[in-house]
């Protein structure tokens, strides 16, 4: 599937800041199923700084934007060309050994609730069928509900709501997966959303489990399967803090306000390839 | 439990303390007790305190100062810095390898679980291999004494051990008060720390950096306990002493704020833990770090001092390993040994500790300072029984390890001299090369009978000599 992707993310300050310095995870991983033809990161009035691939894969690039200002506005734009890998991720470059992610954070410890979910798989063959299972007892008891939660929502208050969003579904996933001995991560990315025109939002989050024989394999309980070629993968980490596309701080005294727009289309063919250009 | 009382032989005074003993004798008793007020006031004008947290009372108490010196014959001490220098060596190439290929954990040698989800394992500078490959800068290894040739190391201090500020303050004001000393004895300087910490910094400074590294301490204020240490050590070393804000990101690297505008900082000394380094890497509400830092250092922009994650050498679960580390890295039999550690997560090991507590110190795998452990045989029933109820709830937070009989240096007392437990912490630079300043800071547990040397705890120092040939 050839994907153009267009994400923007306008901050707005009420009083001038300076120094704003940002980490951000915004560059589709290099893996099998997902061919990057061009890609760009802009931020307005900014300096792009480090650029690294680090331990887990990902691409992530600082920037600073020194100011005074009361606007930042990050623009990503680019063309991705995917193939359906049944979630498994392959032919992607990491250092981190899988038990790193066996580590809890706030957002996905287990209270008695959570404990209990991950309990009420009993019948799997294997880890690939558990994880299976577990994902679907994740969906089965969290609803799909926009508004609900915000982003410092846990697992444990999202599945006492029996509402959330893919961020919640992928913090209950991955907390019931660490209850059962399974590696489990965060994973944030795009998603095209289906021209039947369920309007889930472009931007994504699913999880990825550890299991035997094949490695790190998505899953995505929101939307109860595994990632295929309507997905592109940015980055991972323990809890969406950890995995977040975008991290920024700012000096000075003014409220922040955020707007996010973010389109994914799917397009018959990509034109202009000869601006394709590669990230090491 | 008898215990070895380092400045005798049997009932005849040792060589090395024939001049100290000669010294005590015929001093007269006010004399003493006016050095001891002579000391304590040099100490408070010196501004050297230590605040203690959670402990209440003056938080400007001073640390006692014992004035009887502990001494070192140069052959013991050459002895104790290759056991020492063998450890640091291993535990930076532990360090190197756990976040790179980790071959220990492939070769079976160590449990991947006691690596990978140790709190301190930082998977965010997996694949980053810092200036020269080292991690831990500045190694501080607790080391007991049981017999004349018998040492063992306690703990190792990977991340940013306190108390070297100490060390240097105690001789100050040994040679200030009693000169006589040491124009009598020949004995080893140790000002030589604050240069030889600059340039080991130097040393590993980032390969961008194409000037003479400029250094600084990163504190994380005055509030902190260990405040005075990290000015004084900046003044010695003549670099800057820094908090999180007077730091920034800008492009590739930090700066500085000064009076003359930013300028570039190549090398930090920190004194903050990893979580508060950087908001935009570890805790989003930290307030002492600096933000954009993590992507610095890992581009290869700034060095970082300890390096982030080098905790993960260091705790006690990882501390039983360090003999099988010097093996495996080294090729080479350990020097110092271990104290015998029973870890109460294995039920063997859970199951003897439960049925000898009375007889056993009990630790956190995390704790540090004195809090949270159980010395046995100098608890009550009661405490112990408390305690017991402590690790049923969680075995996997404790260790165990026998009671040690720690050696005892004479000190001054109120009816004289009298034999007190004493710990040696020697603070080992790693940078291009490896040293070693011939000294360290000797902690006294100064309650008749105690055994347990931190300052929190009723602890208090000495000088510590080594003696020249």
């Amino acid at each position: 599937m050839k994907l153009r992707i267009f994400h923007q993310t306008v901050y707005r300050y009420d009083r001038p800041v300076r120094n704003l310095v940002q980490s951000l995870r915004l560059t589709p991983s290099v893996c099998e199923g997902q061919r990057t033809h061009d890609w760009q990161i802009e931020v307005t009035g900014g300096i792009r700084g480090p650029g690294f691939r680090d331990g887990a894969g990902d691409w992530i690039e600082g920037w600073t934007v020194r100011g005074p200002t009361e606007e930042v506005v990050v623009t990503i734009s680019g063309r991705v060309e995917t193939r359906d890998t049944a979630g498994v991720l392959r032919g992607h470059r990491e250092l981190i050994h899988p038990l790193a992610y066996g580590r809890d954070t706030a957002a996905t410890r287990a209270d008695a609730a959570l404990k209990d979910l991950a309990g009420s798989v009993t019948d799997s063959a294997d880890s690939l069928d558990l994880a299976h299972k577990l994902s679907a007892a994740v969906a089965d008891a969290i609803a799909y509900a926009p508004g609900r939660t915000e982003f410092h929502t846990t697992a444990a208050e999202a599945l006492a709501q029996g509402e959330g969003v893919c961020q919640d579904h992928a913090h209950a996933l991955i907390s019931v997966a660490r209850r059962r001995d399974l590696p489990a991560r965060y994973v944030s990315g795009y998603l095209q959303a289906s021209a039947a025109g369920e309007a889930h939002e472009a931007s994504h989050a699913w999880a990825e489990i550890h299991v035997e024989r094949l490695g790190w394999v998505g899953f995505d309980p929101a939307n109860r399967c595994c990632p295929d070629e309507r997905y592109v993968r940015l980055g991972s980490g323990l809890d969406a803090l950890d995995a977040a596309p975008i991290r920024g701080i700012a000096a000075g005294q003014g409220a922040e306000t955020l707007d996010v727009a973010v389109n994914v289309e799917e397009v018959d063919r990509f034109q202009n390839q000869s601006q394709s250009q590669r990230q090491s | 439990m008898t215990y070895y009382n380092e400045m005798y032989e049997g009932s005849r005074v040792r060589e090395p303390y024939a001049r100290l003993s000669q010294w005590v004798e015929t001093m007269p008793a006010d004399f003493r007790q006016m050095k001891q007020a002579e000391a304590e006031a040099l100490f408070r004008r010196i501004g050297i305190t230590f605040a203690v947290y959670g402990e209440g009372g003056d938080p400007d108490r001073l640390i006692p100062f014992d004035m009887m010196p502990r001494v070192f014959e140069q052959a013991e001490w050459r002895k104790l810095e290759r056991g020492i220098k063998q450890r640091a060596r291993a535990l930076n190439a532990f360090l190197r390898d756990v976040y790179g290929r980790a071959e220990i954990v492939r070769a079976g040698r160590i449990p991947a679980r006691l690596v990978y989800q140790n709190e301190a394992y930082e998977k965010a500078v997996v694949g980053v291999v810092p200036p020269r490959g080292v991690y831990s800068h500045i190694i501080g290894i607790d080391l007991v004494r049981t017999a004349k040739d018998q040492f063992f190391v306690l703990e190792d201090n990977c991340r940013t051990p306190s108390g070297v500020s100490y060390m240097l303050e105690n001789r100050e004001i040994m040679m200030r008060m009693f000169p006589g000393l040491f124009r009598g004895n020949r004995i080893e300087p140790v000002d030589q720390y604050p240069d030889l910490l600059r340039r080991t910094l130097e040393s590993v400074a980032p390969a961008k950096c194409h000037d003479r590294p400029t250094c600084v301490i990163l504190t994380p204020g005055h509030f902190n306990s260990a405040y005075y240490e990290h000015s004084f050590l900046a003044n010695l070393m003549g670099v800057e002493l820094v908090e999180g804000a007077d730091l920034f990101v800008d492009g590739e690297f930090v700066y500085m704020r000064t009076t003359q505008g930013p300028k570039r900082v190549d090398v930090i000394y920190r004194r903050i833990d990893d979580p508060f380094l950087d908001p935009l890497c570890f805790r989003p509400d930290s307030m002492l770090g600096v933000p954009g830092l993590m992507d610095v250092y890992r581009s290869g922009g700034v060095s970082i001092c300890s390096a982030p994650g080098a905790g993960v050498a260091d705790d006690k679960a990882i501390y039983t390993f360090v003999p099988e580390m010097v093996r495996f890295y080294l090729g080479e039999e350990p020097l110092l040994q271990n104290v015998q550690t029973w870890a109460l997560w294995k039920d063997d090991d859970y199951r003897y500790v439960m049925e000898n507590l009375p007889d056993l110190v009990v630790k956190e795998v995390h704790g540090s300072g004195g809090y949270g452990m159980l010395v046995g045989p100098k608890s009550t029933r009661e405490e112990i029984e408390t305690f017991r109820a402590k690790i049923e709830a969680n075995p996997g937070n404790y260790i165990a390890q026998p009671t040690l009989a720690l050696s005892t240096c004479p000190t001054f007392v109120e009816e004289g001299l009298a034999p007190r437990h004493v710990d040696l912490r020697p603070y080992c630079l790693c940078g291009d090369r490896i040293e070693l300043v011939p000294g360290g800071l000797t902690r006294v547990a100064l309650r008749e009978g105690s055994l347990v040397v931190n300052s929190s705890q009723g602890g208090g120092v000495k000088d510590t000599w080594v003696l020249s040939e």
